[in-house]
Parts: C-alpha cells; sequence; structure tokens
C-alpha cells in the first residue's frame, strides 16, 4: 500500500510552505495597518500567545514528555522535541545565568523566513519571528510558568545569529507541581 | 516538519485579531475584513501555486485544474480531498467539502453560520491565487448550510 496521500514528500512541502507564506502575508499586512515596527512587533507577540496557549495542549497530546523538574529539561524539551515537531529545527540550548533561570535558543536554521531575504525598508526593528516569542510565553504559560520571551539577536538585523532569550519569572514550585499531577 | 495544525492556528488567530480591532465594524466594515483576508489568501494561493512542482500542472482543459484544486491542492493544504465537484460544463464549479478543517472546531450545525464566512475568506482567495498562477482568472466565494460542510463556488472569469 503507498502511504496515505497527504503524507508524500511533495505535499508535506507544499504544507509547510503554507505555514511560512501565510506568515509573510500576515506580516505585511500588520506592516500595512501599523506604521511603528513596536505596534507590528506587539501584535505578533499577542497573535503567538493567543497561538501558544493552545498549541501547548496539542504538543503535549502528542509527545511523550515526561514531568519535568528544572527549568533547564523544559527549555530541553522545547528545543529538541517542540522546535522540532512544529518547525522541523532543533535550535541549541545555552544557559546564561547561574541560577539556572535565564536561557538562550540559537536557531541556526529558520523555516519562517524561508523567503526573506531582509526586512523591508524603513522596518529596521521589526522582529519578523516575533510570533514564535508570543507562542513560548504562551505555552509556558498554561503550563504555570511565567517567562520573559525576546530576541536577543535577529540575523535579519545583521546579527549573525538569531537568539530567543527566555528568562524565567517565577520559581518553579516544586510541590505545588507535584500536585498537580 | 511545520505541522498542518500550526497553520490551522494561525489561521485562526488571523480571523480572530483582523476583527478584534473593530469588534463591531458594521456592513462595510466586515467586508473590509473579509476582503483583508481574502487578499492574503490570494497573495498565499499565488505564491504556493508557483511553487507546485511542473509535472503536476500539465493540464489539458479547465476542468483538470479543478480536480487538481479538489485532489492535490486540498490534500496538500487540509490533509484530505475535496468531498464533491459540481460543474455546469459553462465556467462555474462548485467544490463541497463536507467537513472543512477550519470549520471543524467550531460546533457543527447552525449555531454559528454568521463566524462562518471569517473563516473561509482566506481559502477562497487561496483558491482564487492557486488559479492565477495556473493561468486562471475567477471569482472565489463560499457559502455554509450547516458546519462544518461548506461549498466553493468558482466562476471562471473569461478575459
Amino acid at each position: 500500500m503507498s502511504r496515505p496521500a497527504h503524507r508524500r514528500p511533495e505535499y508535506r512541502k507544499i504544507n509547510k510552505d503554507l505555514f511560512v507564506l501565510t506568515y509573510g502575508a500576515l506580516v505585511a499586512q500588520l506592516c500595512k495597518d501599523y506604521e511603528k515596527d513596536e505596534d507590528v512587533n506587539k501584535y505578533l507577540d499577542k497573535m503567538g500567545y493567543g497561538i501558544g496557549t493552545r498549541l501547548v495542549e496539542d504538543f503535549l497530546a502528542r509527545s511523550c514528555v515526561r514531568r519535568c523538574h528544572s527549568y533547564s529539561e523544559i527549555i530541553d524539551i522545547i528545543a529538541q522535541v517542540a522546535f522540532k515537531m512544529y518547525l522541523g529545527i532543533t535550535p541549541s540550548v545555552t544557559c546564561n545565568n547561574s541560577g539556572r533561570s535565564e536561557f538562550s535558543l540559537i536557531l541556526d536554521k529558520n523555516p519562517l523566513v524561508e523567503f526573506v531575504e531582509e526586512l523591508p525598508a524603513g522596518r529596521s526593528s521589526l522582529c519578523y519571528c516575533n510570533l514564535l516569542c508570543g507562542i513560548i510565553r504562551g505555552a509556558l504559560e498554561m503550563v504555570h510558568l511565567a517567562a520573559d520571551v525576546t530576541f536577543l539577536q535577529d540575523r535579519l538585523k545583521g546579527d549573525s545569529v538569531t537568539e530567543i532569550g527566555i528568562t524565567f519569572l517565577k520559581k518553579l514550585d516544586e510541590k505545588k507541581y507535584r500536585r498537580k499531577k | 516538519m511545520a505541522d498542518a495544525v500550526l497553520f490551522e492556528f494561525l489561521h485562526t488567530e488571523m480571523v480572530a485579531e483582523l476583527w478584534a480591532r473593530d469588534p463591531d465594524p458594521g456592513p462595510g466594515g466586515q467586508k473590509m475584513n473579509l476582503s483583508v483576508l481574502e487578499g492574503m489568501g490570494f497573495r498565499v494561493g499565488q505564491a504556493l501555486g508557483e511553487r507546485l512542482p511542473r509535472e503536476m500542472l500539465a493540464f489539458r482543459e479547465e476542468l483538470d485544474v479543478l480536480k487538481f484544486l479538489c485532489k492535490d491542492l486540498w490534500v496538500a493544504v487540509f490533509q484530505k480531498q475535496m468531498d464533491s465537484l459540481r460543474t455546469n460544463h459553462q465556467g462555474t464549479y462548485v467544490l463541497q467539502d463536507n467537513s472543512f478543517p477550519l470549520l471543524i472546531r467550531m460546533a457543527s450545525g447552525l449555531q454559528y453560520l454568521e463566524e462562518a464566512p471569517k473563516f473561509l475568506a482566506f481559502t477562497c482567495g487561496l483558491l482564487r491565487g492557486t488559479l492565477s498562477t495556473l493561468g486562471v482568472k475567477s471569482l472565489v466565494t463560499a457559502s455554509v448550510a450547516a458546519l462544518p460542510t461548506c461549498k466553493f463556488q468558482v466562476v471562471i472569469q473569461k478575459s
């Protein structure tokens, strides 16, 4: 029996392109509607947040992740399982502080910018992929973790890498987490 | 690879976002939002059309193009085929999807009938855009009698 139709490679590519192209159209539309880069960034983050709060359920249903006992375990799962599952990439992880609550995801490849060579003219502060920050923030909040998520570096702005910084804001309450099953 | 669900979530968020800016747009305002979504779908459809492998695109006649949309494009985009295709053989085609994925998450039946057009506008544009890249000028509208079944009407524009 041949594979189900929608799993054929040419269809999967179209499907992946669909998300990336739609995202591009969205950013273009927001740039038309808002003059200031900060406003576009803010809306991308807000939309990402909405997506993240629902995506996390989808993620937990598809993956068999075990309960995490530390922020670094959570970051590893985001980088190695979630990013892989939804975007087909595995960012590398660094920890930025001794308290192990500040981390960075370094994106070597970024499918969201596959069709973007450079930021539009006059949009030098645009965080093109800000949706991703919102998604991560929204998903974490659904599992009762507050975090600041921002782009620390962006290849589209001329930096050498694209780096997402995740700073956990509240101490993970282990006892509360265990009880929640 | 980017899961289909990412597109679905993004689409839902886009519909919510474009409406949230003007929660009570009134009849003129609503059209503006629908046409914005349709326009975005059109650009994406054009770009998708350009990326389709050339071998897929050897069409002998107009009906073949529509069949392609119903089978290959729909499977690639929505992981299922269109459920039926009808035509009057005079340039009008009705494509029916009995369980359209972008409507599935809403309750079935008549409850959210008013909301349904917002969830169809982007896809109408997508169809129109893909057809455009394939050399076919068209007008695409959609109608819903009861969720999640919907019909896309494609009217070919002869230049």
